[in-house]
């Protein structure tokens, strides 16, 4: 009997069909990793296991967890299973806490919900649990507050909760996506043993191969609702049937090809040892917090026709750093200078500069206006002219960068929540051109689009860096992508950049502890699925 | 669900909105004449809603008092929107700044006084007035948008867009024009039905205590307060003026719930 | 918290602060001399002279200001224009039965509100949600006094359950004041019970779709007990935001509602005032309900700092 089998489940919501047919098992003491994209239904299938489904969804197949089919379970029987049996690890850390409980309390609370004890005997296994979790009480004690929690002490937490009762199904979805690449590391340390040392299975759910094809030891493809794929781990990149998964393999490893460039041309952006300190909060009436330099004395070159890569995990100091070079902010000392200019000039941001320099931002669902029309939204960027084209001339420039980046004229009329993810990436992308800059930063531009959008628009970067001779300053805190079209790399941490050299240098070879440990803890498909993948 | 409201709560503030445009047309009866001999008379053919103790006729009353009703919690609203919207769009931009924190302030001060209390101090000083009641809800309306403006605002600030618009070369004052005022519109608008039921409860309340309308100008709540002393043996006089209020206001609150669920983008993806 | 506690504490002494100084202002520029309107127009000069030094009227305004607060701080409202009482002695009196009624409108609303909202979120859609969901609306809509007349139709001309109005008083026993007060205390809270019950129910509803109720659900608690645990406690936050505001229009509403029932409280002595043209009474009694509403509004923000830890940490 396995741990857990589902047979030809299918899923409808309000009548819109979201599961199709899904097949898959999972035994104790084995780690089951299911890929898919967006919209693929892998949280669905999760939370059709839990019974813990949005209202109004009805599941036809039958759920087995331990030979019990939970489809046919009450509410107050799914009650007992859940946090006992099956307990469930989320993608959000922020959010997934009660803000208002210790969380030694909210890791007792999933103890004393299922047998009967007292509380403070449940304080101490919750204790126990949260040791486990590697979250000793000697070092963090349980009357903290979610608030006083880093994201991945807070993932800590939602994990102790969920094995304090040594459950036999563990269900992790997204667990590591909201966490910085160390971090990402640990947690997936972290579950690994837990699996070893109770043999509970696991069913690790992500939108990223990497991550999964390290970890599982059976793998599942989903798209559109559908298992594509599925098999052994160590077998199963070897012998992908299915076009999608092959696209998608192909999509994770994807190096676009970038025009060659032979001599590097002379200095664009140079900063030269840039310090932006921030004001601590106020303390009492007139007295401040010592603030902290968001950005310390960083120095670095940009040339003409370079892709330059920055990477760093959150709060390393890249977005202070990027506001700077836009001259949106000043700085407290040293200086940025475009092609020889300085970007910030008697107490303004200088416009001549500025209008050689654009950006495209990482959430491609807030960077427009909802209001605006495409064209409009595009055609922003002319303010910084000082004599805009109008009328026809505005809008032939509009399908101009409206069709170098793929997109169509009569994409102008539409507005923006008719996109997807992708092709708003693309108007970004469109409205950064519009103004034929010479550098765009590009602030986690592809971050958040699924694998095989994101080849497509770093294809996209890549074509469009040799048409129009464009510099590029890459900020991501993804390896592989910055490893994948850039030429140099710096490497930041805590404000200051603490590496930097030719991009496959630093990573073949990289020298500072940083550095290394980054590049460790960064998932990597395995070997064979790499070359499967090239 | 929403479509209902919209439509009843529509359809019943429309009502009351031709009723009081029609007033300045037609009436029934002319409210300034008075008619001694009918006095306090029951719903009949000729009065379709009865007279009260001057034998004025009350659905002409009521007909002529939607004006005043309607004019005094309009004006209120516009003062409130033209004064607390620019201050709401200032402090969000200036967020955390002096500006930010004066504004704020005075928003809490102003909420001190709620409009009843400011309306009794403009007539220990001024004498009572339509306008006075006008003054008294209208400033404290200022600081009901003001809040509402700024919090939408703030939220906007944060999203990429306006990041884009500054990278773009643009300053605060035109970026809350272009960006953040349009989309903080939908609040508004939702925020003005509901300001304006309240500022007719405002209005019958403060012209029932005397503080509002003066006679002879008809209002709801001086009929209120007329009847009152009657009310044992002529309840229709209490009974047709107060549901006049109480339908206008029903029918404001749906319309804004409706308003509401129409317009707001989180609801209108789910449908 | 203790740092918490003291910035709010400086926030409600400012604002009582600037609060009396807007008064003083307003009712400052009132034309005419309080002197004369009480000893009519063709009093001694004399003894126009001796009046105004007894009301303190022959000094700056800066000094009446100054005069004005520091003898509210101990007590002392100064003399009524008309009465020639001591003002808090008459504020005291109206005291009686304008605080008692307040606290029962807001014990009455909360009592109603509170079991309705939660009943209301819990049964999202169904009959008692829409039942709940209708009244509150028609509640809202109401105007309160014309909610009174009513009431006084029904049940205290029609079932003579209740005088139609005026106050027993304190002295006849408590159950005679309060069944005095029932009435208005009704009409009073039903549109706040209303908003409140409408404000519990969306603000449960969305700390419902809280991710960490998810969680609590995933842990093997059942909706009620989520909802009970985890979601009732978040919600209160916004409640309390609510109930602070309603504070004003409470104290506002019962200016009005007094009126209705003919009882002896401060909205009654404050319209007496204004047609006597006895502004020092106003100004106090204007004072006196700012100083409630800011209390109740700094109470509300210590409450907010019980309920949520991340308060606790800001200065």
């Amino acid at each position: 009997m396995s741990l857990l089998q589902i047979d030809k489940l299918s899923l409808a919501i309000g009548g819109v069909q979201i599961l199709h047919d899904v097949s898959l098992r999972l035994e104790a003491g084995q780690i089951l990793g299911v890929i898919g994209e967006s919209g693929s239904g892998k949280s669905m299938t999760a939370f059709a296991v839990t019974q813990l489904l949005p209202v109004g969804a009805t599941c036809r197949g039958r759920v087995l967890l331990q030979g019990q089919d939970v489809l046919a379970q009450t509410e107050a029987q799914m009650c007992q299973l859940r946090g006992r049996v099956v307990s469930m690890v989320f993608q959000e850390p922020m959010t997934a806490l009660n803000p208002l409980h210790p969380i030694g309390q909210q890791v007792a609370e999933t103890i004393m919900v299922h047998e009967n004890i007292s509380r403070s005997a449940a304080m101490a296994r919750a204790a126990q649990a949260l040791t486990r979790a590697e979250l000793p009480p000697e070092r963090f004690p349980m009357g903290r507050y979610p608030h006083e929690l880093s994201g991945g002490q807070r993932q800590r937490v939602v994990i102790a909760m969920a094995i304090a009762l040594r459950p036999s199904l563990l269900i992790a979805d997204e667990p590591t996506t909201a966490l910085d690449v160390t971090t990402q590391a640990e947690i997936l340390a972290l579950l690994r043993r837990l699996v070893q040392e109770d043999g509970m299975g696991l069913m690790l759910i992500s939108h990223d191969l990497a991550v999964v094809a390290d970890m599982a030891d059976q793998i599942v493809i989903m798209r559109q609702g559908e298992v594509v794929e599925q098999g052994p781990a160590a077998q199963l990149f070897s012998g992908l049937r299915h076009p999608y998964s092959q696209a998608l393999l192909a999509a994770s490893g994807h190096v676009p090809a970038r025009p060659h460039r032979g001599q590097l041309g002379a200095p664009l952006l140079e900063v030269q040892r840039a310090t932006r300190r921030y004001a601590g909060p106020r303390r009492g009436l007139w007295g401040r917090a010592p603030g902290f330099e968001a950005v310390r004395d960083v120095s670095f070159c940009l040339r003409r026709g370079e892709s330059l890569g920055l990477v760093g995990e959150s709060g390393c100091g890249k977005s202070t750093l990027t506001r700077a070079i836009l001259g949106l902010d000043a700085l407290q000392s040293g200086s940025i200078a475009f092609d020889g200019q300085p970007v910030w000039a008697g107490g303004s941001p200088a416009r001549a500069v500025r209008r050689r320099m654009q950006v495209v931002f990482q959430d491609p669902y807030g960077s427009f206006n909802p209001r605006w029309k495409v064209a409009r939204l595009v055609a922003e960027p002319f303010h910084l002219l000082d004599q805009p084209p109008t009328g026809a001339a505005r809008r032939a420039a509009v399908n101009e960068a409206l069709h170098s980046v793929g997109l169509t004229a009569a994409d102008g009329d539409k507005y923006i929540h008719e996109f997807s993810g992708g092709q708003r990436q693309r108007i970004a992308i469109a409205r950064a051109l519009i103004i034929k800059p010479d550098l765009i930063i590009l602030d986690e531009a592809v971050s958040a689009l699924d694998v095989s959008v994101r080849a497509q628009v770093l294809d996209l970067l890549a074509d469009l860096s040799g048409r129009f001779g464009l510099s590029y300053l890459f900020i991501s805190h993804d390896l592989g992508v910055v490893r994948a079209i850039t030429d140099r790399v710096l490497v930041m941490r805590a404000g200051q950049i603490i590496e930097e050299g030719p991009t496959e240098q630093v990573f073949a070879s990289p020298t500072h502890p940083y550095t290394k440990e980054l590049i460790a803890a960064a998932p990597v498909l395995p070997a064979y699925a790499k070359e499967i993948a090239q | 669900m929403s479509l209902r409201n919209l439509i009843i709560g529509g359809t019943l503030s429309g009502v009351f909105l031709l009723a009081a445009l029609l007033s300045f047309l037609w009436v029934p009866q002319d409210v300034t004449q008075l008619d001694i001999a009918n006095k306090i008379r029951p719903p009949s053919a000729g009065h379709w809603l009865g007279t009260d103790h001057y034998g004025r006729d009350i659905l002409s009353m009521i007909m002529v008092g939607a004006r005043t009703s309607i004019a005094v919690a309009l004006v209120a609203v516009g003062i409130g929107m033209g004064l607390g919207v620019p201050l709401g769009l200032a402090a969000a931009a200036r967020h955390g700044g002096w500006l930010d924190e004066a504004i704020m302030r005075g928003n809490d001060l102003v909420f001190a006084f709620p409009s009843l209390l400011i309306a009794i101090m403009i007539t220990a000083i001024f004498g009572a007035s339509a306008v006075n009641a006008i003054i008294a809800i209208g400033i404290f309306n200022i600081p009901v948008f003001a809040r509402l403006t700024r919090s939408g605002a703030l939220s906007l600030w944060r999203r990429d867009f306006i990041l884009a618009a500054q990278v773009a070369g643009k300053g605060a004052v035109r970026i809350s024009v272009e960006h953040i005022l349009p989309n903080v519109t939908n609040l508004l608008i939702v925020q003005g039905t509901i300001q304006f039921s309240l500022g007719i409860l405002a209005e019958a309340g403060l012209s029932y205590v005397g503080l509002g309308a003066q006679p002879p100008t008809p209002s709801w709540g001086r009929m209120l307060a007329d009847s009152q002393t009657m009310v044992s043996f002529a309840p229709h006089m209490a009974l047709f003026p107060g549901m006049a209020i109480l339908l206008t206001v029903l029918g404001l609150n749906l319309l804004g719930d409706g308003l509401r669920d129409m317009l707001d983008p989180r609801l209108r993806r789910l449908r | 918290m203790l740092q918490f506690f003291l910035k709010r504490l400086m926030a409600l002494v400012l604002t009582l602060v600037v609060a009396s100084g807007v008064i003083f202002l307003c009712l400052e520029i009132v034309p005419g001399d309080p002197a004369l309107y009480m000893l009519g127009l063709n009093a001694q000069e004399d003894t126009l002279a001796a009046l105004r030094a007894e009301l303190g009227l022959d000094m700056g305004p800066l000094a009446r200001y100054w005069a004005w607060v520091s003898g509210m701080v101990v007590g002392d409202f100064g003399i009524s224009y008309t009465y020639r009482t001591p003002v808090a002695e008459m504020v005291a009196e109206r005291l009686k039965v304008s605080l008692p009624l307040a606290v029962y409108a807001l014990t009455l609303s909360t009592a109603i509100a509170f079991p309705a909202g939660i009943w209301a979120a819990s049964r999202r859609g169904r009959g008692a949600d829409i039942a709940v969901m209708g009244v509150t609306q028609l509640g809202v809509a109401i105007p309160n006094f014309w909610f009174a007349m009513l009431m006084v139709l029904v049940f205290a001309i029609q079932l003579r359950w209740f005088n139609a109005g005026g106050f027993a008083g304190w002295e006849a026993g408590v159950g005679p004041a309060l069944k005095s007060l029932t009435l208005p205390a009704i009409a009073l809270a039903l549109p706040q019970a209303s908003i409140l019950a409408r404000v519990m129910r969306s603000a449960l509803l969305e700390s419902l779709n809280e991710d960490y109720v998810r969680t609590a659900r995933a842990k093997g608690l059942s909706r009620g007990q989520a909802l009970w645990r985890h979601a009732l406690r978040n919600a209160l936050i916004p409640v309390l935001t609510i109930i602070g505001l309603q504070f004003a229009f409470l104290m506002a509403g019962a200016i009005i509602i007094e009126n209705v029932f003919y009882l002896p409280g401060l909205g009654r002595l404050v319209f007496q005032a204004i047609s006597a043209r006895d502004l020092i009474v106003v100004e106090s009694v204007v004072m006196l309900l700012v100083f409630a509403v800011v209390v109740v509004n700094f109470l509300v923000d210590i409450a907010y700092a019980l309920v949520d830890p991340r308060l606790r940490g800001q200065v």
